[in-house]
């Protein structure tokens, strides 16, 4: 039957902030949803001509490719250091960094801390997937009790690799932060919470509130040797018993 | 130029730095160069500019970068063992085409070493400390003065050639005091354009700052323009001074603190009759081998002096090449060599 294209309506479209570049992120890995998000959030807020994205190290470092914005790729962990010299060199541009679990909270554990501490007015998306997916699937600080990785054959132990780390908790300690939270991308609903939190974030950065981090709950189907609706279920079930969802601070809300 | 004032190395670095138009510091403390910090500290907020006390060397380095990349000057300062924390930072400065300022007030070493002056880190500096295929504009300063002449030049050279450059200073110039005249401030309006910076992609395609390629093809070929560029810093920036090397047959190759006690020393062998010249490098890197080179075909020696185990001393044999003998004299762990102690080195080769 043929479609008469001229009496259709556009409802759904890929947001202006992004390129035509594809993604090289794996089926079923939600980087490429928080990436939309980001995108969308971009758009709605009109930023784009004043936005500087950072791109990590890990499987986020072609982020530059996918927006439509000033971007910079750093070295592994230092993008909240990155992202507190360009915000101070301009004051009036948007800046948020897009950091992994083990970028931000592993080699990057001092700049996380202190650009938070700081209260730095920047945005910053961490995404926690228990993994690193990029190198091949080795433990991050993130990784579950148990969990099998490359570099935990045997399940992580924690007589000798210690506990997941709940970093956003950490920063929650600090008096500047003004938005911490934690969310995720298993279901309809979490993607619409997630989008709000991510929207949030990077409007308070535009109304010069402060440091505002979102932490996503990802998945690594490759890594984890799930189906991508075993990792969305696994999320559901078995990670956020480690990471509840949430928010951790939220001044002025 | 204008008023004369009193002033140490570190703290004229930093004055010059203000005066140079450095919108953004950032730094973390370690002695000798506590006062140049401490400078900064008291002088850029009053200015609207930026200070950052940051929480290490590799996130101070990190700040550079972000800086650098959004277009404004941009400068951080250290001693040896914060600077080999900052390689990291400068390779991906270099690599991303970044001007950045990075100012060395050597100490003594390896490890923790001590806080007295030594020329120790000069490898570290002129050969490309961090990974990869990269150089460093390296200015050696040997006076107080000069170090903010080459502060202000080392400004100019990082933006017009978008590299990192380091003053490459040490714990005796750092702390020395001296009268100095003050170069005139620069007016921000006026500094040049950069636009290449992240400064948000308004009516243009967005820029990007990156030191990374997959493709080994588009990587050579981003190694290749680096290369360009350095041939390009070779050409140009060469810089050095010589002293009564007219009439020499034997010269001393110095720079830095060492080529200051050097001028004195030459003053002395005259006084007893030694035709005794000065050649000091200021560049570090690009090295100035040819008139070296020129130098050692017409003495019969030229000694190496340097607070090192004879680091320099490997740029001077390479530019000798054996056209002249070419001994060395020098001292590790902060002694520095006094007048006397290098005479009686020159005279070993008096003839």
């Amino acid at each position: 039957m043929p479609v008469d294209t001229a009496r259709m309506t556009k409802v759904f479209s890929r947001p202006q902030s992004l390129t035509e570049a594809h993604f090289t992120y794996c089926p079923g890995c939600h980087h490429g949803l928080i990436t939309r998000i980001i995108g969308q959030t971009i758009d709605e807020l009109g930023i784009a001509e004043r936005t500087i994205g950072i791109a990590p190290v890990g499987c986020a470092v072609f982020a530059y490719l996918w927006y439509r914005c000033d971007a910079l790729q750093v070295a592994h962990g230092r993008a909240s250091a990155v992202a507190t010299g360009l915000k101070r060199a301009r004051p009036d541009r948007i800046v948020f960094s897009y950091q992994g679990d083990g970028d931000f909270a592993s080699i990057g554990t001092a700049e996380s801390i202190h650009a938070a501490n700081r209260g730095e007015n920047i945005t910053v998306i961490f995404v926690n997937n228990q993994i690193y997916g990029m190198t091949g699937g080795e433990m991050a600080p993130t990784t579950l009790v148990s969990q099998r990785t490359t570099t935990t054959p045997e399940g992580r132990d924690p007589a000798t690799t210690g506990y997941p780390i709940r970093f956003s908790e950490l920063l929650a300690q600090l008096d500047a932060p003004v938005y911490i939270t934690r969310q995720a991308l298993y279901d309809t609903r979490r993607i619409m919470d997630c989008t709000k939190a991510i929207k949030k974030a990077f409007q308070n950065q535009v109304d010069g509130k402060g440091y505002s981090l979102v932490e996503i709950l990802s998945t690594c189907p490759t890594n984890w040797h799930m189906s991508p609706l075993q990792a969305n279920e696994h999320v559901a079930t078995t990670v956020t018993k480690v990471f509840p969802l949430g928010d951790l601070v939220n001044k002025g809300a | 130029m204008g008023e004369r004032y009193l002033l140490r190395g570190n703290e004229v670095i930093a004055e010059a730095a203000i005066r140079a138009g450095c919108q953004c510091y950032f730094a973390y403390p370690i002695t000798p160069q506590g006062e140049l910090v401490e400078h900064m500290a008291r002088h850029m907020p009053r200015l609207g500019r930026t200070f950052i006390q940051a929480e290490s060397e590799v996130a101070a380095i990190s700040m550079v970068y972000g800086a650098a990349a959004a277009g404004v000057r941009t400068m951080t300062s250290s001693s040896s063992p914060g600077i080999s924390l900052k390689q990291e930072g400068i390779s991906y400065i270099a690599g991303s085409n970044l001007p950045a300022v990075i100012v060395n007030v050597v100490r003594g070493g390896p490890g923790l070493g001590n806080i007295a002056p030594s020329q120790c880190d000069y490898f570290q500096a002129v050969k490309g400390g961090g990974h990869g295929d990269y150089h460093m504009i390296v200015l050696g300063p040997s006076t107080v003065p000069e170090a903010g002449e080459l502060t202000m030049l080392a400004f100019e050279l990082a933006d017009r050639y978008r590299t990192p450059v380091m003053i490459l200073a040490d714990g005796l110039l750092g702390q020395m005091m001296e009268p100095v005249e003050l170069p005139e401030s620069l007016e921000l309006s006026k500094l040049p354009q950069k636009p290449w910076a992240a400064t948000g992609a308004k009516g243009r395609d967005p820029n990007i700052i990156l030191s990374f390629d997959l493709s080994p093809e588009n990587l050579k070929r981003m190694n290749l323009e680096l290369q360009a560029k350095y041939a390009e810093i070779r050409k140009n920036e060469v810089r050095w001074e010589e002293m009564d090397t007219a009439d020499a047959d034997i010269v001393v190759v110095a720079y830095g603190s060492i080529a200051r006690i050097a001028k004195t020393v030459i003053r002395m062998a005259r006084a007893e009759g030694i035709r005794l010249g000065l050649f000091r490098p200021i560049t570090l890197w690009p090295y100035p081998y040819e008139p070296l080179r020129d130098l050692a075909d017409r003495v019969h020696t030229i000694l190496t002096v340097e607070m090192s185990a004879g680091q320099m001393w490997e740029d001077v044999r390479l530019a000798v090449a054996e056209r002249a003998a070419s001994p060395f004299y020098g001292e590790m762990g902060g002694v520095v060599p006094t007048p006397n102690g290098i005479l009686s080195e020159v005279k070993k080769y008096a003839r």
